[in-house]
């Protein structure tokens, strides 16, 4: 029996041919890249440019639809000149300010009941049916019943966002929970960890991802219930900018001031997913070369 | 025939010696299903395994193989009759007990490191000793380069190394092994067993082995129990007396372990041809 070995003799020119296969390859991923800026500032750009001309042309009233140009000089009067409720940042921070303490409310609330329930089955079959109760309640209903029991200050729109916040993120975290391993909860067991280390060192890490991601969705939850309390009843704040747009027929008022939450919306968001990856750095990588 | 020949010869399964590990004296273990049943695992078994001792345990699908090892760390109570760890009746987890899963049981979020590491920081060891003693017990199993790694960035040999320096650690008197390399490839599964067999004559542990690979029980075992279709219980143990220290990439062409191999196949044979009939017949 003779081994054979494969003939090695076109090793140079082999080397060569994949060298510039690799380079070709890098040149498409980032030709791709610009294309796909290009479309997109294409896409806005056209956008924009037939809603104003639109509006120029009398095809869309800009009384109720306001216009791309129209928005800009809203968005600039309250950055120089402030607004009718004082400057455009103090609505803002007012705004963002309630968004932050009922998110960090409801998520921590969310976390530590999902992770109780999860962990104690009994606990969870009797809370069951009154959680899902309460979840069928249309919540925003529940601003109302806040701003008479919490008045016209920051206490009503917290209150109100840390029930929207709630719930996603208990049911998340409940879920995730469940779903933790069997084989490795049991690892955990015979490695000798005692039931809160388990539920310190392997529940909790297990059940992140889940947390992580209901952490997306709640957060403009949170943003919705900061600005419906503020629309409902308030001194100040994003919501009651809208809402006075809204008493003067101001649709560049409106328009702008959801600009301005979207924005805000879009930071948060960005900020979230920096710190969830920074938190599960120890997952596999999703298949590579889908680049956002 | 003549079975002493062979290096294996059928002895009874005993619970009475005293130096025994583990016993398993006379256990019936019976479930109830979902919809109100009972069913049951495991009827009269009797298992003993001295220490240092290597134990296989082989059986057709579904026989209640794993269920022996649950009886052994107390995750699973015996509905009559006792399991004995070190000469104690089995009560909680033992601090003696460290075991090997089938399916990766890895903590994903930690490095290989502080997967090691897991087991006497949870045993309250100060930091600094365990991250010492993980480092030593990583490069033994041949990991020394990839410390930080993520399990998602080894192989599944790799992560299987992972696993037994993890288990290692422990320095476990009892070691309960759960079909550990069923899911490797036959290459890295061999070199596996190796490490394996090399790891535990250091330790000296008594070994309980669930597999469904003949081969694989005969090569590691000093006693290979064969269990019956279930509800299981053991049918007949067999002594292997291979020398050791045995070299797995070789054993399988040994004229005795071939010799051995035909004399327990014939035993479980029947075992395996009734259990799969019965899960044609009765469809679960």
């Amino acid at each position: 029996m003779a081994a054979l070995s494969p003939s090695d003799s076109s090793r140079p020119s082999r080397d060569a041919a994949i060298a510039s296969a690799e380079m070709s390859a890098k040149v498409r991923a980032r030709r791709r890249y610009a294309l796909i800026i290009a479309l997109r500032l294409l896409l806005l750009v056209v956008f924009l440019g037939l809603w104003e001309l639109g509006t120029d042309t009398k095809v869309i009233d800009a009384f109720f639809f306001s216009s791309p140009s129209g928005i800009g000089d809203q968005i600039w009067t309250w950055i120089t000149e402030g607004t009718s409720q004082g400057p455009l940042w103090q609505q803002i921070y007012v705004t963002l300010e309630e968004t932050f303490i009922g998110f960090f409310i409801g998520a921590v609330g969310g976390i530590i009941a999902g992770i109780i329930l999860g962990r104690n089955r009994l606990l969870a079959d009797v809370f069951s049916i009154y959680i899902k109760i309460a979840n069928s309640v249309p919540r925003v209903v529940l601003g109302s019943v806040f701003i008479i029991a919490l008045g016209l200050g920051m206490a009503s729109k917290v209150a109100l966002a840390v029930v929207m916040v709630f719930f996603v993120v208990f049911a998340n975290a409940f879920q995730g929970v469940r779903e933790a391993d069997r084989a490795m909860i049991a690892n955990a067991q015979i490695l000798g960890a005692s039931p809160f280390q388990i539920t310190r060192t392997v529940i909790i890490p297990s059940a992140m991802s889940w947390i992580l991601a209901s952490l997306h969705v709640s957060f403009g939850f949170a943003l919705v219930g900061a600005v419906v309390g503020e629309f409902l009843g308030a001194k100040q704040g994003m919501g009651l900018l809208i809402s006075t747009a809204q008493g003067a027929f101001n649709a560049n008022g409106v328009f702008a001031a959801m600009i301005i939450l979207a924005v805000m919306a879009l930071v948060i968001e960005f900020i979230i997913t920096q710190i969830e990856n920074r938190v599960l750095k120890w997952r596999p990588a999703p298949f590579s070369g889908q680049g956002t | 025939m003549n079975v002493q020949t062979l290096a294996t010869r059928k002895v009874s399964p005993d619970a009475s010696a005293k130096d025994a590990a583990i016993a398993i004296d006379d256990v019936t273990l019976r479930f109830t299903t979902p919809d109100g049943n009972m069913m049951t695992a495991l009827r009269d078994f009797t298992m003993t395994v001295a220490q240092g001792e290597f134990a296989c345990v082989v059986g057709p699908t579904g026989c209640g193989k794993s269920t022996t090892l649950n009886l052994v760390t107390g995750l699973l109570k015996p509905t009559t009759g006792q399991v004995r760890v070190m000469g104690n009746p089995v009560t909680s987890i033992s601090r003696d007990i460290g075991f090997v899963f089938q399916a990766d049981a890895l903590f994903p979020w930690r490095s290989v490191i502080d997967n090691v590491a897991a087991g006497p920081l949870y045993r309250g060891e100060p930091k600094k000793e365990a991250y010492e003693r993980a480092r030593d017990w990583i490069a033994r199993v041949g990991l020394a380069r990839f410390e930080k790694h993520y399990p998602h960035q080894l192989s599944g040999g790799m992560r299987k190394r992972v696993a037994l320096a993890q288990t290692f650690i422990n320095q476990p008197k009892i070691l309960l092994m759960d079909e550990p390399f069923s899911a490797l490839d036959i290459q890295t599964r061999t070199l596996m067993q190796d490490e394996l067999l090399t790891l535990w004559s250091e330790l000296k542990s008594s070994v309980v082995f669930v597999t469904h690979d003949l081969e694989e029980a005969i090569a590691l075992a000093d006693k290979v129990y064969v269990l019956t279709a279930g509800p299981g219980t053991v049918k007949s143990v067999y002594q292997i007396d291979l020398p050791r220290p045995r070299v797995m990439a070789d054993i399988r062409y040994d004229t005795k372990f071939v010799e051995i191999a035909r004399v327990i196949w014939d035993d479980l044979r029947q075992e395996v041809q009734l259990g799969q009939r019965r899960t044609l017949e009765t469809g679960q």
